[in-house]
């Protein structure tokens, strides 16, 4: 039997599947259906210092080849999440990577701060900072396209974390490796990509754009060439772990992620049209493994040069 | 919370009731938890097409296991459009039954008025049904290319009709249909287009009648984890926080009061 262990900056993981963020919630709605118990993590929905309403409807949009979706981070803030879902979370034998999002710098830090008090630190496995929703106007992709502010913001967290730093990276920017540098040179102890690519749909019969919000973030199977290029060419280019996110939808993706170069693989859109989508990834990673008569999942980390 | 199944379910029978308006009919586990004003999540197999087409219930036979959903082919080369080519034993998956009904217990004995409009027609004919017909229906169409009357008839609802042209029944809306007969109730329950909900949430009002409506709006998993489908409450709501519900969880049918249109 191959291991499925996995270590991310620090933290032992008994697999290297997760959830995308946004994609899952906080796991409430999908234990229903999956055993969560079956995750190497469960990645949060984004959440801010306060509620966010998110974007006006219709917030998302069927396109070939995936979706796109322009939430706009609705959230219901930290004290709700700490109150309800972190206490839901710690039922099961998961870890738990919460998603961070801030309109401003002081916006994020107090989510990192209030996530470092003794009460709930231990609560939280990793953080995972939104440098780079595309849906909302302040903070999200602002802080995530200049290298300069990456750089930056990713030291202000570092200095007030107690967990792990991850910064998730937009690849809605001319070089995502330099973005990823710059992270690394904050003290990021990884980096997650990649997030959604800024797209938009127009009703052709109403001569209208189909999202209120005009443009969203494409996500599902057709972005995940990209994804796979994008991890690839972060591996090459920074020394810290890697989440690889981007239309995974089976076991066979979250190996090609992998193989590009990721420590951990999410799983984000599959999940709308298969709700067992997590779990079989896990399966199939283990079959694979097995078939391949590889006895350690880390062997194919970055195996692909 | 009623039990949820992901499954491949069986299509039992399939006719076409007017132009572009399909009665399916599918053997499904789902039936068994199925309650009236709920939906299903119907998954095309062509895979442009991935996200899950929420349609609502418009029939349950828990006897055999069946579920009945009315449904319109919204466009050439559509999921729904998919839909309608399957024959019986053509295999689909589904995710089901989503969201909460109609909150028929509350209201027994009471006397009830049903409105429907357009495609929201088929799942207010699952509550006359669960009203064993002890309701006045007031159905709206388009024009004279009505489809479930007979249906609505065979349970024993009083059928007020209402088209848009004035071919069949009453000229005009619902609300109009509801004047003209002059109907007195407790209680509202509907479901149709946007602005049709909003004249019978104000009518409702006006009439001092109880009313809750069943919604729409594009979502993406049906369950309540992504937000794509939510309507704006009129207060804070306990779960997201902030003035919104999601139609998919927390509705598809709210009490119209507690929700702006």
């Amino acid at each position: 039997m191959a291991s499925l262990k996995v270590n991310f900056a620090g933290v032992e993981f008994q697999n290297p599947i997760t959830t995308a963020s946004g994609t899952f919630g906080s796991g409430m709605e999908y234990s229903e259906f999956v055993d969560l118990n079956k995750l190497g993590a469960v990645t949060t929905k984004g959440v801010a210092d306060h509620p966010w309403p998110g974007n006006p409807t219709p917030r998302v949009a069927e396109v070939k080849g995936g979706m796109l979706n322009a939430i706009g981070l609705q959230n219901p803030g930290i004290d709700t999440f700490i109150e309800r879902d972190l206490p839901f979370l710690q039922k099961f034998d998961t870890k738990v990577i919460v998603n961070v999002c801030g309109h401003s710098e002081d916006e994020y830090l107090n989510v990192v701060r209030r996530l470092a008090k003794d009460d709930v630190k231990d609560m939280v496995n990793l953080l995972e900072i939104n440098i780079s929703c595309p849906n909302v106007k302040e903070g999200g992709i602002s802080f995530g396209t200049n290298p300069k502010g990456v750089e930056e913001i990713t030291k202000a967290i570092k200095k007030e974390a107690v967990q792990p730093v991850v910064m998730k990276l937009s690849p809605n920017v001319t070089s995502i490796t330099e973005i990823a540098k710059a992270a690394e040179a904050g003290g990021a102890d990884g980096v997650s990509l990649i997030n959604t690519i800024t797209g938009m749909k127009i009703d052709i019969e109403r001569q209208s754009f189909v999202l209120a919000n005009k443009t969203g973030g494409m996500s599902g199977p057709g972005v995940h060439p990209v994804a796979v290029r994008m991890v690839y060419e972060v591996a090459n280019a920074v020394s810290i772990p890697i989440i690889g996110m981007g239309g995974v939808e089976t076991a066979e993706d979250a190996i090609e992620m992998m193989l590009a170069g990721a420590t951990m693989v999410s799983v984000g859109t599959a999940n709308f049209y298969n709700p067992y989508a997590t779990t079989e990834v896990v399966d199939g990673l283990e079959a694979y493994l097995n078939r391949k008569n590889i006895n350690d999942v880390k062997n194919i980390i970055g195996a692909v040069r | 919370m009623s039990k949820k199944v992901f499954e491949v379910a069986s299509v039992v029978a399939q006719e076409q009731l007017q132009p572009g308006i399909f009665d399916l009919r599918l053997k499904t586990e789902a039936a068994q938890y199925a309650v009236p004003g709920q939906f299903l999540n119907l998954y095309p197999k062509n895979e442009t097409k991935r996200l899950p087409r929420p349609i609502s219930i418009c029939g349950i036979d828990k006897e055999n296991n069946e579920l009945r959903l009315v449904y319109r082919v919204t466009k050439e080369g559509s999921g729904t459009q998919e839909f309608s080519s399957y024959q019986p034993g053509e295999e689909i998956k589904i995710l089901g039954p989503l969201g909460n009904g109609f909150p028929l217990d509350e209201f027994a004995g009471k006397k009830v008025i049903v409105m429907g409009g357009g495609i929201g027609i088929p799942p207010m004919l699952g509550i006359a049904s669960a009203l064993k017909g002890n309701c006045v229906a007031v159905m709206g169409y388009r024009d004279k290319n009505a489809f479930l009357t007979e249906d609505f008839q065979q349970v024993g609802a009083q059928l007020i009709l209402t088209s848009d042209d004035g071919s069949i029944g009453v000229r005009g809306n619902v609300i109009d249909g509801a004047k003209e007969h002059q109907l007195k109730a407790d209680v509202i329950f509907a479901c149709g287009p946007t602005p049709m909900l909003r004249g019978i949430k104000t009518y409702a009002k006006e009439e001092n009648m109880e009313c809750y409506i069943s919604l729409e709006e594009r979502m993406a998993c049906g369950i309540g984890a992504c937000l794509g489908c939510v309507c704006q409450s009129k207060d804070v709501d306990n779960h997201s926080k902030v003035h919104n519900k999601r139609v998919c969880k927390d509705g598809p049918v709210f009490l119209a009061e507690e929700v702006d249109l």
